[in-house]
């Protein structure tokens, strides 16, 4: 046996300032492990930015030539927010496989068994998350420039649509750490791969829901995703359809209320889920 | 070392799903720096009366302390205290084994210097330097298990859980993960251990519990156990299988206890207190009948066979007299406790 290192014997925070100080310490140790993974999987993390760059070509030059905006304007400066949309929509897979591998996997029992901060797991999980949904972004918006996507509105009013944008995916966050807790099954990941693709063709990233027979067109106005959509294509200046859908008039406080709402249910559950782990 | 505390206390502990209850009055008492084997069937409530040890899982009824502290009240106290290593490894698989053990040592609030540190130096004692910087997806079982075991020696704590160790691990994984631990108990930790593998057990443990049904159902040294299925036993491979019953109703005049027979290797086994007179006798009766062993052997009963007496498996009616006495709670060998607090 070698020789051991003398350790200081840490112990509880003894008061309130020194615990936020831990929370955030351990907190930055979780989000520093996925910015490891990512460095460790770079192949991975290359594929998963480019797979929203073969769906913004599959739709904008193999089915886009095909379809007319009204209104006027090109097909890929409407396509562009769905894009960005789906983007946010499909994090959710990677929240839902970090979150049911590690607690398949004994990490969880692990984090729980140890003197760390609880609430760490999962404000690590968000921050590393929106870094992620960030330069996920951040290629799409260089993906749509070179497509011929523009911004037609000031900085100030993008910058309030990306933020949309990100509010979206931190909603979506919680329903990926909700479902990850509750199957803690990381093989289910493929059948979450299979769903999220209905939950955008059900809205009005790739189509007007006026082209849809009645109910289908009611249900995907009223998609979270369609309110985000509508909202950023408003605040960039893109061509959308207008006046011929009923909420897209409430586009910006559906596309903040759809997200807070989701938050305010999932996050909630979320916790609840973690907290009767003990049961 | 506290000599007077013990590392583990449980008091009537108990755990209720629905209807069933997983731990059921369940009474534990380890003593610090020895390795206390837990032993029952799946089920039995071994895995549950770990999680609750370890601050998982919450209790009904009951009191538990662990390295002196109140589980329920400050399992904050408890977890700076306590290593667990569960039936999974629970590793990040996409991080080297370094990136790991730094990572949760800054978990456990060391300052980064000093988790990398400690890092290299577990890295070191378990075998991995080498590997330390490769992917822990790429590890062998073994080197897993031992990745496992490391970063629950992070604090160099006090109490050691290890909840099926070795399970799926083939026979070099499994030795070098009884030789981790013979190391750690050597160097003075409490170690609590559970397994479905009565040899790992015997190799391991200075005591033994045996856990069905939620409670403990036997305790003592391995040796202890095995003294209450009836002493010695007396095994006989006959030459032919045709005189298996007649040998069969030799030995159950000289036994002590009920005769199993497994025609499938013509052996009959039964426990023998005498054990020089039996056999004389038995080898007598033998001659007399004119029947051919190609094997008699005197032996100490297996855990297997102790575990299955007491868990109700075959062999359930032998009650247990002999020189261990009768079969009862935690607590009838008190004095054997003594003993080991005073080591």
């Amino acid at each position: 046996m070698t020789t051991t290192t003398t350790m200081t014997f840490p112990s509880p925070p003894r008061h309130a300032a020194q615990r936020l100080r831990w929370v955030l310490a351990d907190s930055w140790t979780i989000t520093r492990r996925d910015l490891a993974h990512w460095v460790r999987q770079p192949v991975q993390v290359v594929l998963g930015l480019l797979f929203p760059i073969m769906v913004v070509l599959m739709f904008g030059y193999l089915f886009g030539g095909g379809m007319a905006v009204p209104g006027g304007g090109g097909y890929r400066e409407f396509l562009m927010p769905g894009m960005y949309a789906m983007t946010m929509l499909f994090g959710i897979e990677a929240t839902y496989a970090a979150v049911a591998t590690d607690a398949a996997r004994g990490i969880t029992d692990r984090f729980r068994a140890m003197p760390m901060a609880g609430s760490a797991v999962v404000v690590g999980r968000s921050v590393a998350d929106l870094l992620h949904a960030a330069l996920g972004l951040a290629v799409m918006v260089g993906c749509g420039l070179a497509v011929g996507w523009r911004w037609h509105g000031g900085v100030g009013a993008a910058l309030a649509a990306f933020g949309l944008l990100l509010l979206l995916r931190f909603a979506v966050l919680w329903v990926g750490i909700y479902l990850g807790l509750l199957l803690r099954n990381p093989e289910a990941l493929v059948a979450l791969q299979v769903l999220v693709w209905p939950v955008l063709f059900l809205s009005n990233a790739l189509v007007a829901p006026d082209t849809m027979p009645g109910w289908l067109g009611v249900v995907a106005e009223l998609n979270p995703l369609s309110a985000t959509v509508s909202a950023t294509r408003e605040l960039f200046e893109n061509p959308g359809w207008g006046e011929s859908s009923r909420l897209d008039r409430y586009a910006v406080p559906l596309a903040l209320g759809w997200p807070i709402l989701l938050t305010a249910i999932f996050l909630p559950l979320s916790v609840r889920l973690y907290r009767r782990l003990d049961r | 070392m506290h000599d007077n505390t013990p590392a583990i206390r449980a008091e009537g502990l108990r755990k209720r799903y629905g209807e069933r209850f997983a731990l059921d009055g369940l009474d534990l008492h380890v003593p610090a720096g020895t390795v206390h084997g837990l032993l029952g069937p799946n089920g039995a409530g071994k895995t549950t009366l770990v999680r609750i040890l370890t601050t998982l899982l919450r209790f009904d009824a009951g009191r538990a302390e662990v390295a002196g502290q109140d589980v329920a009240r400050r399992p904050d106290l408890v977890r700076y205290r306590i290593g667990l290593v569960g039936q999974h490894a629970a590793v990040d698989e996409v991080l080297s084994g370094r990136q790991n053990l730094a990572m949760f040592g800054r978990l456990y609030h060391l300052p980064g210097a000093v988790a990398d540190r400690r890092a290299d130096e577990l890295l070191d004692r378990f075998g991995l330097a080498d590997s330390g910087d490769r992917p822990v997806g790429r590890y062998s079982g073994g080197m897993r298990r031992r990745l496992d075991l490391a970063a629950g020696l992070i604090l160099a704590p006090e109490v050691l859980f290890l909840d099926e160790p070795t399970t799926g691990l083939d026979p070099r994984g499994r030795n070098e993960m009884w030789a981790a631990v013979r190391d750690l108990a050597g160097a003075g930790t409490t170690v609590l251990l559970t397994t479905q593998y009565l040899d790992e057990a015997d190799q391991l443990a200075d005591r033994i519990s045996v856990v069905d049904a939620g409670r403990i159902v036997a305790d003592g040294t391995p040796d202890e156990l095995k003294s209450r299925l009836g002493g010695d036993r007396i095994d006989i491979v006959l030459h032919r299988l045709a005189d298996l019953p007649e040998a069969a109703e030799l030995l159950g005049r000289i036994a002590d206890g009920p005769v199993n027979r497994d025609d499938d290797d013509r052996r009959i086994s039964a426990p023998v207190r005498d054990r020089i007179g039996a056999l004389g006798a038995l080898v007598r009766g033998l001659d007399e009948r004119d029947i051919a062993a190609e094997d008699i052997a005197l032996r100490r009963p297996t855990l297997d066979e102790v575990f299955l007496h007491l868990t109700g498996g075959t062999g359930g009616e032998a009650r247990a007299g002999g020189r261990g006495g009768p079969a009862g709670p935690t607590g009838d060998l008190a004095d054997e406790e003594n003993r080991e607090v005073a080591r």
